[in-house]
């Protein structure tokens, strides 16, 4: 078979056809700034540094995305919220900016032109735009204005909402909406392929289905309508099988999966609707020997992916810290050795 | 058969429907006293409903609400913690460098449902944990973490109590012990529970084992 580009195969395989390999996205955020060898609240200063961080990692590893994402707080920042950075980890909300369930009365979301904090991401996608000719998938993220509430509030607050306070509930999803959408049109506008629907609040692991489809799945339907492109709802190793039939609704394209759950049932459930990307265990991988991580790859590559319809990715869309470069390495050989389509008899269950 | 497994099955169907009245109604249709109905209903069922959301059968927020009815009606009921649990061991719950402290609500909801008396730290770091620690002379410590750099600082914070000859015995819990569950044993925690109420039995087992120790 002829060897596509990325973005080729990308799109051949979100549109449930068997391109040349089994895509896969090494969403190390983090590691770029050891290739560039600075800190990681260094590395996150500049755009240059993370564009240039996302084309190493790519030349290295073989990957089949670029990333403009930078971390997730960096959306709360431009709410007035408090970025943690650490050493050994991504950086972390702070204290919630809403102290009191009250204030979403008079809250306004603010303007992405306004925001500063959001323009470094911005930039890095234009650049990555720039510098990958159009081969290569761009993403970008945007927290749901349904999941943005645990950093708004803190979860317990945010639970307390959901149950006893639908009106101001449903105040904070119509103002975080307009932010959403501004913000993941603005990362289109810029370059960015897809957006990242973050959306971990929606799973079953967190919220009953009927509730979500009660709430969220409802801000998830006129949100997804406002992204002008193809968007991913990731449930950050959440598990997604209870509400499939809702996410296959909701105008997603794809879908991020737990490593609770079995890759070939949650494929079965999707039927050819809404692609599958998953789902490798990002806290155990640490700890993978060599002949781990490879049986990890060939087994998720066993059941996911047959017939297309399967990135292979880590299960949070994050890759900690701690994960070795050669276990990276690892990895991507493993899927350049098993991923080849058609599927070996051995792959392919 | 379990003579209360109609009763367990009632108050399970209240309290994942968040039926505060429904729960209340039990409660007084059972006839026991508050102590004896948070050990022989709420307790087994809060356990059982823990064990649905590991089973992915129910979901963390229906957790956090069940534990909040508990906590409620307990507060009410019990106005005092029943004299021999009172007694325990010092023993604290922390947050480890995160502002994200439900994990940490859902564990003090439960303790507290019990009769257990505790220091609530919140969020610390690791250096103001050890400090508190070694001041209230803690001998249960319950690290609740979202972060894998924070759960792998547990290590640092096993190191830092040990220098210090200090005899704390760590539970930790959060996402990523679920995720890994050979990570409690590598950062040298004495025990790990996915759950709340799992916590629960460790605390009792661990209580048991201070006790021992001081006699």
């Amino acid at each position: 078979m002829k060897t596509s580009n990325s973005m080729e195969r990308v799109l051949t395989t979100l549109s449930h056809q068997e391109p040349d390999r089994v895509p896969f996205f090494l969403l190390a955020t983090l590691h770029g700034a050891r290739e560039l060898g600075v800190g990681i609240r260094e590395y996150f200063s500049r755009a240059e540094q993370v564009v240039a961080g996302q084309l190493r990692l790519r030349a290295r590893y073989r990957h089949d995305c670029l990333s403009g994402f930078f971390f997730g707080p960096l959306e709360i920042e431009a709410w007035g919220g408090e970025v943690l950075y650490y050493d050994d980890g991504p950086p972390n909300s702070g204290e919630p900016p809403l102290r009191e369930l009250e204030q979403i009365s008079s809250l306004k979301p603010p303007r992405i032109a306004e925001a500063r904090c959001l323009h470094r991401s911005l930039e890095a996608i234009r650049l990555l735009k720039q510098q990958s000719g159009g081969e290569v998938p761009i993403l970008g993220v945007a927290i749901s204005p349904f999941s943005l509430p645990v950093m708004q509030l803190g979860f317990d607050r945010y639970f307390d909402l959901i149950h006893e306070r639908p009106e101001l509930f449903q105040r904070l999803m119509a103002i975080n909406e307009e932010f959403c959408v501004e913000w993941a049109n603005a990362q289109l506008d810029a370059g960015a392929t897809a957006i990242c629907y973050f959306d971990p609040v929606a799973s079953p692991t967190i919220l009953p289905p009927e509730l979500y489809e009660a709430t969220g799945f409802q801000v998830a339907r006129r949100t997804l309508a406002r992204i002008k492109g193809p968007t991913a709802t990731h449930l950050a190793s959440g598990r997604c099988l209870g509400i499939m039939e809702l996410l296959a609704r909701s105008g997603t394209v794809a879908i991020g999966v737990s490593a609770q759950e079995n890759l070939a049932e949650v494929k079965a459930a999707a039927a050819g609707r809404v692609s599958l990307i998953g789902n490798l265990n990002g806290i155990e991988m640490r700890r993978w020997s060599e002949a781990e991580a490879r049986e990890k790859v060939r087994e998720a590559i066993t059941r996911g992916g047959a017939g297309g319809g399967f990135i292979l990715a880590d299960n949070h869309g994050e890759i900690p810290w701690q994960v070795s470069d050669e276990l990276l390495m690892t990895i991507s050989d493993a899927v350049l050795t098993f991923g080849q389509y058609p599927l070996s008899p051995g792959v392919s269950e | 058969m379990d003579t209360r497994e109609p009763l367990h099955q009632e108050l399970e169907t209240a309290l994942l429907s968040l039926n505060k009245v429904a729960t209340r109604r039990i409660f007084k249709e059972s006839g026991l006293s508050p102590i004896r109905f948070a050990e022989e209903l709420f307790m087994p069922v809060l356990d059982r409903i823990g064990a649905k959301w590991e089973r992915g059968d129910c979901a963390l927020s229906q957790i956090y609400v069940s534990g909040r009815i508990c906590e409620s009606l307990l507060n009410e009921l019990l106005p005092t913690a029943p004299a021999e649990q009172s007694m325990n061991p010092p023993m604290a719950v922390a947050t480890l460098e995160d502002s994200h402290l439900l994990g940490k609500r859902l564990l003090s909801s439960v303790l507290r449902s019990s009769g257990y008396h505790f220091h609530d730290y919140g969020q610390q770091n690791l250096e103001n944990l050890v400090s508190k620690v070694q001041f209230d002379g803690i001998r249960i410590l319950l690290v609740s973490t979202l972060m894998l750099s924070s759960a792998l600082r547990v290590k640092e914070l096993r190191r830092r109590l040990d220098k210090q000859g200090l005899q704390v015995k760590i539970v930790v819990g959060g996402a990523p012990f679920r995720f890994d569950q050979a990570l409690w044993r590598e950062v040298g925690a004495d025990a790990t529970s996915p759950t709340a109420t799992g916590a629960l039995a460790i605390v009792r087992r661990l209580a048991d084992e201070v006790r021992h120790e001081n006699q």
